[in-house]
């Protein structure tokens, strides 16, 4: 599957199947401050992610206060 | 989908996971959670009246964005005020989110430009007065928002600050004992002398909850973030709270409405009650402690600089 990723953009192939929760523990990332979108729809923690999904990882966190 | 994935209240397919509800909620269920938390924060804390005429600060982040919208849903009168910081390309995408916003719905949106009405910029305050720059925009902003809701005649001014906006501030002044920040760390501080009531709706939704609306409403909002607060101890504290999240479910939100329930009224005498030594500004007639307001003092300092350019400071700041 294709992975866009901010902070910074990047986009990265990855092998196989995933849940949504699996795919932010291999990528080190929150869930707390992540959001997981496929084609404009957000995706539950258990939600299965397919080879060929083209996936959004948006963090949700603002610096400002 | 994953046929384990099902919305707590209607049983379809969920789009989003709540841990600290324990749940998972189907777009439509998600949305009413949302409106129900607003709803029940704006009634225990009494933070708007129905007839209240009220100002919604935005910046085109998804917070302020996500805050306006709801307001407006719920059957408040409500307009927009956006701040031009000058913070490079940042800024001039931020307002176009904001402008697209009001555009589509019809909306009202005030907007103030830092360096066209006032002569300087964030970066270029940072620089001339050698402060943080995020106090230089957390002054500024503070100033405006008050005397555009005053001089517009509005009888509450909101913001977007969210549950992980109020605990990381909550943690931060904590960790430093800041009794009289603590005090008035409030869902709502009324209005008095030279202020407007300033209310902040969204302190029951973190803001994986707030983006996640914008998502699910179709709301375009800046998804990047201001470039010169990257590696700020208020992110810092974010991550930690994060982290303790990750291990607790719904810590950051006992954290903080435990504080507001249980210690808040306990700090409640602890409150400076300065409003006897605030006179006005010589300039520009705001509340201050001294002659001239530490607003006006920036502007005098920051429109006298040399302007500088936001890359200067990110430089800095790495």
């Amino acid at each position: 599957m294709q992975v866009h990723l901010r902070n910074p953009t990047r986009v990265l192939e990855i092998e196989g199947r995933r849940k949504v929760h699996a795919l932010l523990t291999e990528l080190g990332l929150n869930r707390e401050s992540h959001l997981v979108i496929r084609n404009g729809t957000l995706v539950p923690g258990d939600g299965e992610l397919d080879a060929t999904d083209v996936i959004e990882i948006r963090p949700v966190i603002s610096g400002g206060a | 989908m994953n046929p384990g994935s099902k919305c707590r209240t209607c049983r379809q397919p969920a789009i989003i996971d709540l841990p600290r509800h324990n749940a998972n909620f189907c777009a439509e269920h998600f949305l009413e959670l949302c409106r129900r938390q607003v709803v029940k924060a704006i009634e225990h804390w009494k933070l708007l009246e129905r007839d209240d005429k009220i100002l919604v600060a935005v910046s085109g982040g998804k917070d302020s964005l996500a805050v306006w919208d709801l307001l407006i849903e719920l059957g408040y009168q409500a307009d927009g005020l956006y701040v031009g910081l000058g913070i490079g390309d940042y800024s001039d995408v931020s307002g176009d989110y904001a402008r697209r916003f009001a555009a589509d719905r019809g909306l009202k949106l005030i907007e103030i430009s830092l360096r066209g009405e006032y002569g300087y910029d964030i970066p270029t305050a940072a620089k001339a007065t050698r402060r943080v720059p995020c106090s230089a925009c957390g002054l500024s902003k503070r100033h405006l928002f008050d005397k555009a809701a005053l001089d517009g005649g509005y009888t509450a001014l909101v913001t977007g600050h969210n549950l992980d906006d109020e605990a990381a501030v909550l943690l931060g002044n904590t960790m430093r004992w800041e009794i009289d920040y603590l005090a008035r760390q409030l869902p709502k501080l009324e209005a008095r002398d030279g202020f407007p009531k300033k209310v902040k709706p969204l302190v029951r939704l973190t803001e994986r909850e707030t983006a996640a609306w914008c998502v699910v409403r179709g709301i375009d909002y800046l998804v990047d973030e201001c470039p010169i607060a990257a590696g700020n101890k208020h992110l810092g504290y974010k991550a930690t709270l994060n982290a303790m999240e990750a291990e607790s479910s719904g810590s950051k939100a006992a954290f903080y409405l435990n504080f507001v329930e249980r210690m808040a009224p306990l700090l409640a005498g602890h409150l400076k009650d300065d409003r006897e030594a605030l006179r006005e500004c010589e300039q520009c007639g705001s509340p201050t402690s001294g002659d001239v307001c530490a607003f006006c003092r920036l502007v005098a300092t920051a429109s006298a600089h040399e302007r500088v350019p936001v890359e200067l400071i990110m430089r800095g700041r790495r």
